[in-house]
C-alpha cells in the first residue's frame, strides 16, 4: 500500500477510489434528498445551496442521484470483478495444469467467445435472462474474465516451466500445494493490476448497459440518469455533466489505480524511475503496454 | 506460407461453427418463452402451441440448430419472430449506415491516431509527449456516450452546426444530408477509438524503440527518424494489427450506444430492439453476422501477421 | 597519431555520477582495452565515443576523435561519423539485429547510407562481407532472417555491419560475453585478422581480463565509473599495481589466464614485444602454445 502511494498515478488513484467508497457508505445512511422524491414545483434548478448539482425535469435532486447512482456502480464493479476474477483463475489456471490440448483448445474457444464483443453478450443475456444487475455483472464478469484467463494461462506456463517448481514437483509437492505456493504469488501481481483495469472497464460497461436501458428502472445509476437527461438535453444541457463527469472520475480513478498497483508490483520500474538507468540491451517491461490494454492483450 | 493460411483458414471455420453453436444456445436454452410473450397474455394453451408449431419450436434442439444453419449457409438468416420479415433483408437496409459509420470512424481514428502515437514515442520525454500522453488518458476514461452527448450539446444546440439525431429517411438519396447526421457520430466514435488506439501505439512504439536493433542501426549512422522509420515502423506494426483486430469487439460495443445517443436508424439500434422484444429470430441473426465479421477480421489479422513477420510463418 | 582522445569524461544520471573524470587514448591502428565489472561504467564510458548514451544521461568533458570534439556535436553530424568513421560491435547478437529484416539488407545498410551505393552494389558487396566473416554459403547467409542463424553467425554479421565502410574505430562491448565458449574463441580471432588486414583502432570492452590480454596492446582498468589503473597489457597483468588489478588477475589465473584461444607465437611476440627481440612478457600458459617458435620461459608467474 505504501508503494502505491509512492506513485503519482497511484496516490491519485486510491484518492479517488477511496473517495468513492466513502461516498458509497455515506450514502447508504443519508443523503440530501430523496433522490426519488418526485417534486413537480422544483423542476430545473440551477444549483444552489440546497440542490448541489440542481434537480432534474421531475424535480429530483440530481447531487442525491449521483451519490445513489455511485451505489449501484461499485456494485456491478465488484461483482463482475469478482466474476472475471473466478473464471480467469480457474479456467486460467486450469487450462495451464492441464494437458497440451487442453490447454490448447481453451484457448481456442476464448478466442471464439471474444468474438462475442462484451457489450454484445451483455445483450444477448438479457434478451434471455431479462435485465437486472446480476446479468449485467455476469455479462462483464464473463466477458473480462475470459480474457483474463488467457493472461493468466500464459503467466502460469512461464511460472510453470521455471526450475524450482520442476524440483517442487519432483519432489512429490501436491497440485494444491504448487498453486498455492509458488503459482500463485507470482502471477498474483500480474491479476491484480489486471483486475484494477477490469474494474474501470465495468464502470463503462454498467453506464453503457444502463444507458442502453437493460438494468432495471428502479435502480438508479449514472447511465440512466444520462438516458433520462438527454431527452431535454436541447433545453437543459449542462445537467448531464453530473452524472458523467462521474463516471469519467470513477473510470479514471481505476485506471490510475492500476498504473500505481503497477508500478508498485514492479521493482525494476522503481529502480529505473531512481537512476534513470536501464542498461544496455534491457526493455523496461511496464513501459510496454499501458494498463487499460494488457486486458485484451493476444 | 500457404501452409500458414490453410492452417489459419480451417481454425477460422471451426471458430465460425463454434460461434455459431453458443450463441444458439445461450439463445435456447434459457429461460423465457417465446411463444408466450408473442402470444401475449391473454392467449389459451392452445393457441401458444399452435404459434409454437409456427415457429418450429416443437421441434429437437438439434433440428432446430441445424435448420437455422442450413439457412444460413444459403444465405438465408432467418425471419423476424414477430413480423416475418427477412433477417438478411433488415440487416442490409441497417447495414447503409451502420457500415459508413463504422468505416469512416475506423478510417479518422487511425489517420489521426497512429501517427501521432509514433510522434508522442518519439518524444516522450519532452513536454508535447507528456500532453499527449494525459490528453489520452483522458480520452479513454470518458465514456464514447458521453462525448457524443457533449458534442451535441456544443455543436448541435449551442452552435447548430450539425444534426442533434437522426438519419435522413431517404437514406442515401441526398449524400450531404447523409454525411451532415452521419458526421458528429463519426467524430465521437472516432475519438473514443482514437484514444485507445493512440495509447496503444504509442507503448508499441516505446517498446521498439527502447530494442537493441534501434541502437545497432543508430550505430550504423541513421539518424533518430531513420531508425525509427526504417526499422521501427515493421517491428512496431505486429503489435498494432493485433490491436486494431481486437479494437473491431470495442467498435461494435461503441456503435451500439452512438447509435443510441444519435438515434440512428443503424445495426445497433436494431438489435437493442430486438432484445427489448425478445424478438430471437432476429437477435440470433445478427449477433451471428457480428460474430463472423469479428473472426474474419482476426483471420485478416492473422494472415497480415504472417506477412510481417517471418519468424511466424515458420511456426505455422 | 592519436586517433581517440578521451579526457575527463564524467557521466552522470539524476545526479549520480556513474563515469567519473575518465581519460584515456587510442592511437590509430592502436588496440586499447577496457576492463572492469558490471556497473564499473566501461559501457557507457565506450558508449559516449560513438555518443549513444541513454537520452537522460549528463556528459560532460572531453571526447576528440580526429581533432573534432564529439561531446556536445549534433546528433546529425554524429550520425554521419557513425558505421563510416567509428563502428560498434555489441554484446547480444540476438537482439542486436532487427528480427524482420533479412541480414544482407541489414549489413548493406551502413554501405548505402555512407557510400552512396546502389541497392545492387550493396547487395553484392554484403555477400562479399559475409563471406569474409566467414558465414558459410554467403549468398544464402545474406538472404537469411537473423533467426535462422546461430549465435555465433549473427555476431559474425555485427562483425560484418561494423566493418562495411572500414571505419577508423571499432568499439567492441563485450563481443564474445554471450556466445558459447567455442565459439568465442572463432569470433575472437575473427576479429583480431580483420582490423589487423584493415588497420583498425580497436576499443574492446570486457569484463574478462584472458580476453584482453589477446586482443589488446593497452589496457585500461576500471571500477566504480573511475579508472584505477592503465598501461601497457603484459606490464598490467605480470605487474599489477593497484591491488584491484591484482584481483583480477588473480581470479583470471585460477580459472586459466590464456583464456580461450591459443595463440601463435608470432602474433603473440607482435603483441608483447618489450625491447629485445623475442623476450616477450605474456600472460599466458606456456603448456597453450601452437607454432613454429621455441619458447623457453625465463620468468613464470603464477
Amino acid at each position: 500500500m505504501k508503494h502505491i502511494w509512492q506513485s503519482r498515478s497511484g496516490r491519485i488513484g486510491l484518492v479517488i477510489v477511496g473517495t468513492a467508497l466513502l461516498i458509497v457508505l455515506v450514502s447508504l445512511v443519508w443523503t440530501p434528498h430523496d433522490p426519488s422524491r418526485v417534486v413537480p414545483a422544483d423542476r430545473w434548478l440551477p444549483i444552489s445551496r440546497d440542490h448541489w448539482f440542481g434537480t432534474d425535469g421531475a424535480g429530483k435532486d440530481l447531487f442525491s442521484q449521483v451519490l445513489v447512482g455511485a451505489r449501484t456502480t461499485l456494485f456491478v464493479v465488484l461483482a463482475s470483478v469478482a466474476i472475471a476474477a473466478v473464471i480467469g483463475l480457474v479456467m486460467g489456471i486450469f487450462s495451464a495444469l492441464a494437458p497440451r490440448w487442453v490447454g490448447e483448445s481453451t484457448v481456442y474457444l476464448i478466442d471464439v467467445l471474444i468474438a462475442l464483443p462484451g457489450l454484445v453478450l451483455a445483450l444477448v443475456l438479457v434478451a434471455a435472462l431479462g435485465g437486472s444487475l446480476w446479468t449485467v455483472s455476469l455479462a462483464i464478469g464473463f466477458g473480462a474474465g475470459v480474457v483474463l484467463a488467457r493472461v493468466v494461462k500464459s503467466e502460469t506456463h512461464t511460472v510453470l516451466t521455471r526450475d524450482y517448481i520442476v524440483a517442487a514437483n519432483a519432489s512429490g509437492s501436491s497440485t494444491f500445494r504448487t498453486i498455492g505456493r509458488h503459482i500463485m504469488p507470482n502471477i498474483g501481481p500480474i491479476v491484480i493490476v489486471q483486475l484494477s483495469i477490469i474494474a474501470a472497464f465495468a464502470v463503462l460497461a454498467e453506464a453503457a448497459l444502463s444507458y442502453l436501458g437493460l438494468t432495471p428502472v428502479s435502480t438508479p445509476s449514472w447511465g440512466r440518469m444520462l438516458q433520462g437527461l438527454q431527452q431535454s438535453v436541447t433545453v437543459h444541457p449542462w445537467a448531464i455533466v453530473f452524472p458523467g463527469a462521474a463516471v469519467v472520475l470513477a473510470t479514471l480513478g481505476f485506471n490510475l489505480l492500476g498504473d500505481g498497483l503497477r508500478e508498485a508490483m514492479d521493482p525494476t520500474l522503481r529502480r529505473r524511475t531512481a537512476t534513470g538507468v536501464t542498461g544496455p540491451g534491457t526493455t523496461p517491461p511496464s513501459e510496454s503496454l499501458p494498463s487499460e490494454l494488457t486486458v485484451v492483450r493476444p | 506460407m500457404t501452409l500458414f493460411v490453410i492452417r489459419r483458414l480451417g481454425l477460422l471455420v471451426g471458430a465460425l461453427f463454434l460461434s455459431s453453436i453458443v450463441i444458439f444456445v445461450l439463445l435456447h436454452l434459457l429461460p423465457g418463452d417465446v411463444a408466450r410473450v408473442l402470444g401475449g397474455t391473454e392467449a389459451s394453451p392452445e393457441r401458444i402451441e399452435a404459434l409454437r408449431a409456427e415457429l418450429g419450436l416443437d421441434r429437437s434442439f438439434l433440428e432446430q440448430y441445424t435448420d437455422w444453419i442450413g439457412g444460413i449457409l444459403h444465405g438465408d438468416f432467418g425471419r423476424s419472430l414477430l413480423n416475418n420479415k427477412s433477417v438478411l433483408d433488415e440487416l442490409t437496409s441497417k447495414l447503409t449506415v451502420t457500415a459508413p459509420l463504422v468505416l469512416f470512424s475506423s478510417a479518422l481514428a487511425a489517420v489521426v491516431a497512429v501517427p501521432l502515437g509514433f510522434v508522442a514515442a518519439a518524444r516522450h520525454r519532452r513536454v508535447d509527449g507528456v500532453a499527449l500522453n494525459v490528453a489520452s488518458q483522458l480520452g479513454i476514461a470518458v465514456p464514447s456516450f458521453f462525448v457524443g452527448l457533449l458534442l451535441v450539446v456544443v455543436v448541435s444546440v449551442k452552435w447548430d452546426l450539425l444534426p442533434a439525431q437522426g438519419f435522413p429517411t431517404d437514406g442515401w438519396d441526398d449524400p450531404a444530408e447523409a454525411l451532415r447526421a452521419l458526421a458528429l457520430p463519426v467524430i465521437t466514435l472516432a475519438i473514443s477509438q482514437g484514444a485507445v488506439l493512440f495509447r496503444f501505439v504509442r507503448s508499441a512504439a516505446l517498446d521498439v524503440i527502447g530494442q537493441d536493433y534501434m541502437r545497432t542501426a543508430r550505430a550504423k549512422g541513421l539518424t533518430r527518424s531513420q531508425a525509427l522509420v526504417r526499422h521501427g515502423l515493421r517491428n512496431a506494426s505486429v503489435p498494432i494489427v493485433s490491436i486494431l483486430g481486437v479494437q473491431i469487439a470495442s467498435l461494435i460495443a461503441g456503435v451500439l450506444v452512438i447509435e443510441r445517443v444519435f438515434q440512428l436508424p443503424g445495426v445497433g439500434q436494431m438489435l437493442v430492439t430486438d432484445v427489448g422484444t425478445r424478438d430471437l429470430g432476429k437477435v440470433q441473426g445478427t449477433v451471428l453476422l457480428i460474430a463472423v465479421i469479428v473472426l474474419v477480421i482476426g483471420f485478416v489479422v492473422d494472415i497480415v501477421h504472417g506477412l510481417i513477420d517471418p519468424r511466424l510463418r515458420a511456426v505455422g | 597519431m592519436t586517433l581517440l582522445e578521451v579526457r575527463d569524461l564524467t557521466i552522470r544520471f539524476a545526479g549520480v555520477t556513474v563515469v567519473d573524470g575518465v581519460s584515456f587514448d587510442v592511437d590509430a591502428g592502436g588496440r586499447l582495452g577496457i576492463i572492469g565489472e558490471s556497473g564499473s561504467g566501461k559501457t557507457l564510458s565506450a558508449l559516449s565515443v560513438i555518443g549513444l548514451v541513454p537520452e537522460q544521461a549528463e556528459v560532460i568533458g572531453s571526447v576528440r576523435f580526429n581533432g573534432q570534439e564529439l561531446i556536445g556535436l549534433a546528433d546529425r553530424e554524429l550520425s554521419k561519423l557513425r558505421g563510416d568513421r567509428i563502428a560498434m560491435v555489441f554484446q547480444s547478437p540476438l537482439t542486436s539485429l532487427n528480427p524482420l529484416m533479412r541480414v544482407g539488407k541489414q549489413i548493406a545498410e551502413p554501405l548505402r547510407l555512407h557510400q552512396g551505393h546502389s541497392r545492387r552494389q550493396a547487395a553484392a558487396e554484403a555477400v562479399a562481407l559475409c563471406a569474409r566473416v566467414g558465414l558459410p554459403d554467403p549468398d544464402r547467409a545474406a538472404r537469411a532472417f537473423p533467426h535462422q542463424l546461430s549465435g555465433g553467425q549473427r555476431q559474425r554479421v555485427g562483425i560484418a555491419i561494423a566493418l562495411a565502410c572500414r571505419p577508423a574505430l571499432l568499439i567492441a562491448d563485450e563481443p564474445t560475453t554471450a556466445l558459447d565458449v567455442t565459439v568465442q574463441r572463432d569470433v575472437l580471432q575473427l576479429l583480431d585478422t580483420l582490423i589487423a588486414e584493415e588497420g583498425t583502432a580497436l576499443l574492446f570492452i570486457t569484463h574478462d581480463i584472458s580476453l584482453i590480454a589477446q586482443v589488446a596492446r593497452e589496457l585500461v582498468v576500471m571500477r566504480n565509473g573511475e579508472i584505477v589503473e592503465q598501461g601497457e597489457v603484459g606490464e598490467l597483468i605480470s605487474r599489477p599495481r593497484h591491488p584491484y588489478t591484482a584481483q583480477l588477475v588473480d581470479a583470471a589465473r585460477a580459472t586459466g589466464l590464456d583464456g580461450p584461444a591459443p595463440l601463435s607465437t608470432d602474433r603473440l611476440a607482435n603483441r608483447f614485444t618489450t625491447g629485445t627481440a623475442r623476450d616477450v612478457v605474456a600472460p599466458i600458459d606456456p603448456h597453450h602454445f601452437r607454432g613454429a617458435g621455441r619458447i623457453d620461459p625465463i620468468e613464470v608467474h603464477g
